[in-house]
């Protein structure tokens, strides 16, 4: 038999649930959102009307679009960061050699990933309200004004970026934490028999060995940010002032509550290419900082 | 257990062989029993939603009593995800026979031919007489003349007012009209110490703007509900007063979500006026102690000039088209309007009746802050019924609340409303002029 052939037969089956699962629903959305399919046209298909980009066109000119890209940009701009820092200070504490009751912290601290969002987000609310909450009470103890944490528009995002990186810190903890413990000891000892500091072995070794798992992290912790949608949804409902409404809470609305399902589709496809561009763009980064790395060399 | 196994294995065989012969037996006993049943009692699918869902379940029992060949389903819904259920259900052709329906998605459904008309029902029907119910709630089941709905109960929202604080203040009775209305709200405001205010009017709640709104005589919509009518004198108005009572710092720019027990506040004299609907009643009974009882009352919403129109929101029973059981269905209906059932009703949650009769019974009479309700319900008012309304009022709330924090002016806030009112009626007007009615 041909090799090729027998390729393409093993294949089948997995490009068979691909094709169905996954690329005709994405052909069908992307045929969707050049329609204006909504509660009118799920009555009847007659009311379909085929509107080419206008939907694009229209949500390039619509400003609630625009404050949910700035919202969600913001998220990941300053959650993206946050999260992989903890991450990553984390994981160097859990590694070090100096750390006692290892297995409790590393549960502890990965507690919060395995936890559901609609349950800790109850909790939070009380902690974060304005007048009977743990962290106004604990300012006040130290002679700070009260925060409106989750009514103040400027407050709002950074309670949902809080909420978001301890929700989710964990997840790359233990992913880091692996990266850390695959680097060889006897780099370590050899540095330190060339006498550099703690913050030079870091610098200088670990921070290099755990390139290529801090890319992963990065990519796979932006894609992820950037659909923000269940925090704000139960925490603010997208307020106030729809300073939380993120851009994947805006297909959300505009999809299952209003029914316009053209519109939510190029919500979609339009955040989908935002993500793909930030990615590519990452993986550039990544890559000239390699070659970089290797001219040095 | 592995000894015991160990134990038993020489006798096994033979129990086992027994066993299962019994388990097949009672199998085919059961599948032949459920066949049996299908044939004579017909199962009615009933979508409730919430705590009315799980009230409507204690009032069954009687109802399946009185009609052995009828069993009810109720599968209840949280009200959250409701709405989407019910679209999700019709795309896939999985409607319930009957559903309780937020009268607002009456016109939705009805756009989607999801219901099915109950006048012929109603007419011959000796339990639902549409006089006897108030007439605002009554309007709500009518779209383009045909009726879908009949009202379960209704849910205004007027105001619960401390007492002792306005006589405190120097006010005798609670206000009539919006000029008594501010001039309280000042004065509660002046009193001294820190952190209270005169009302609780949650900023992410479109019903106080809205009932204040549907005070004025300018519809909220024009041409045939095609084009927002939000910059009349009428609507602007009442968002000068809404705006006016965050300006002055009247009411905190809080949303519901940051007032978690609003109860205890008032009780604590946080607030002394909150616009809020009839669930409370229970509450206030509930969290506020036995000393405090006296001092909150309720009052009818005060109007521009004299007692003001209300909302005409809640509930309403509905069957679905695709049902096969219709009789069944309206037998269930009927059941439920009954004033004495919805007496009962009102017993378990604290949903107002839409039926002056139910209002007859004791319970009802005899509680002063029900009262209040009573003289409301005849003022209702009900809004455009059309689909789109439902999204033009949470804009309406969403532009609101930027007026309240002082982004926008009442005149950019109402042209911004208008535009955006236009826009989402941009598929209607072009349904109604490409097929010369509403329906396709």
């Amino acid at each position: 038999m041909n090799p090729h052939r027998t390729a393409w037969l093993f294949l089948a089956p997995a490009l068979l649930v691909l094709g169905v699962f996954f690329l005709v629903p994405v052909i069908a959305a992307l045929g969707l959102s050049l329609t204006d399919y909504d509660l009118y046209a799920l009555a009847n298909l007659h009311n379909l009307r085929f509107v080419g980009l206008h939907n694009y066109w229209a949500l390039l000119h619509r400003p609630l679009f625009w404050s949910a890209l700035g919202n969600t940009f913001y998220f990941v701009a300053v959650g993206v960061p946050l999260s992989i820092g903890t991450s990553l200070a984390t994981a160097l504490l859990l590694n070090s050699p100096l750390a006692r009751c290892k297995p409790f912290f590393r549960t502890a601290l990965f507690a919060p990933v395995v936890t559901t969002v609609v349950a800790v987000a109850v909790i939070w609310r009380y902690m974060f309200n304005t007048k009977y909450g743990l962290v106004n009470y604990a300012l006040g103890e130290i002679g700070l004004h009260p925060v409106d944490w989750l009514g103040d528009p400027h407050w709002a995002m950074p309670t949902i970026i809080a909420f978001a990186v301890w929700k989710n810190f964990g997840y790359n903890m233990i992913i880091i934490l692996a990266g850390l413990q695959a680097i060889p000891p006897d780099l370590y000892e050899a540095a330190r028999i060339d006498g550099a500091s703690a913050p030079r072995q870091f610098w200088h070794i670990t921070l290099p060995m755990l390139r290529p798992t801090m890319l992963m992290v990065t990519i796979l912790t932006v894609a992820g940010y950037f659909q923000l949608f269940a925090e704000p949804y139960v925490m603010t409902e997208g307020g106030p002032l729809q300073s939380t409404m993120s851009v994947l809470y805006l297909m959300y609305q505009d999809g299952f509550k209003w029914w316009n399902l053209g519109v939510a589709s190029a919500v979609a496809f339009t955040l989908f290419v935002i993500i793909f561009a930030v990615t590519m763009l990452l993986l550039w980064f990544a890559r000239r900082g390699e070659r970089a790395a290797g001219g040095r060399a | 257990m592995t000894r015991h196994e160990g134990q038993g294995r020489p006798t096994t065989p033979r129990w086992r062989r027994w066993h299962f012969l019994w388990l097949l037996a009672g199998t085919l006993a059961l599948v032949s029993a459920c066949g049996h049943q299908s044939d004579q009692a017909k199962t009615l699918t009933f979508w409730a939603m919430g705590r009315e869902g799980e009230a409507v379940i204690q009032l069954l029992p009687a109802f399946e009593r009185m009609h052995p060949e009828i069993h009810v389903d109720v599968q209840v819904l949280p009200w959250k995800e409701a709405h989407q259920k019910l679209l999700t259900a019709f795309a896939g052709g999985t409607t319930p026979d009957l559903a309780q329906l937020g009268n607002t998605w009456i016109a939705e459904l009805d756009a989607l031919h999801a219901l099915q008309p109950l006048q012929p029902y109603v007419t011959h029907s000796k339990v639902v007489r549409p006089a006897d119910y108030f007439p605002g709630i009554w309007a709500t089941n009518r779209i383009d003349g045909t009726l879908y709905g009949v009202p379960w109960y209704i849910d205004t929202r007027l105001l619960f007012y401390r007492k002792d604080m306005l006589k405190a203040a120097g006010f005798a009775q609670p206000p009539r009209d919006w000029a008594e209305w501010s001039e309280q709200m000042a004065a509660l405001t002046r009193r001294p110490g820190p952190n209270h205010y005169a009302i609780l009017l949650p900023v992410n709640e479109f019903e106080q703007l809205l009932s204040l709104a549907l005070q004025q005589d300018a519809p909220l919509l024009r041409d045939n509900n095609c084009y927002g009518n939000f910059e009349s004198a009428g609507f602007k108005h009442a968002l000068r007063f809404y705006v006016d009572i965050f300006r002055r710092k009247q009411a905190p720019l809080l949303a519901n979500t940051e007032v978690p027990n609003p109860w205890t506040e008032i009780g604590h004299g946080v607030y002394a006026f909150y616009l809020s609907g009839a669930w409370n009643i229970n509450e206030f009974r509930r969290r506020l102690p036995a000393s405090q009882q006296g001092d909150w009352a309720t009052a009818p919403l005060p109007g521009p000039d004299g007692p003001g129109a209300g909302i005409a929101g809640g509930s309403s029973l509905v069957i679905f088209r695709s049902s096969p059981h219709k009789g069944q269905a309206w037998a269930l209906i009927e059941y439920l309007s009954q004033p004495k059932i919805q007496q009962k009703f009102y017993a378990l949650l604290g949903d107002m009746p839409p039926r002056r009769s139910s209002w007859r019974g004791s319970v009802l009479r005899n509680d002063p802050a029900a009262q209040a309700f009573r003289s409301q319900l005849e003022r209702v008012k009900p809004t455009p019924a059309i689909p789109e309304w439902e999204r033009i009022v949470t804009e309406m709330q969403l532009i609101a609340d930027r007026a309240a924090h002082g982004e926008l002016t009442v005149d950019q806030a109402t042209a911004e409303l208008d535009r955006r009112t236009n826009a989402i009626l941009e598929k209607r007007r072009w349904m109604l002029a490409h097929h010369q009615g509403r329906d396709p």
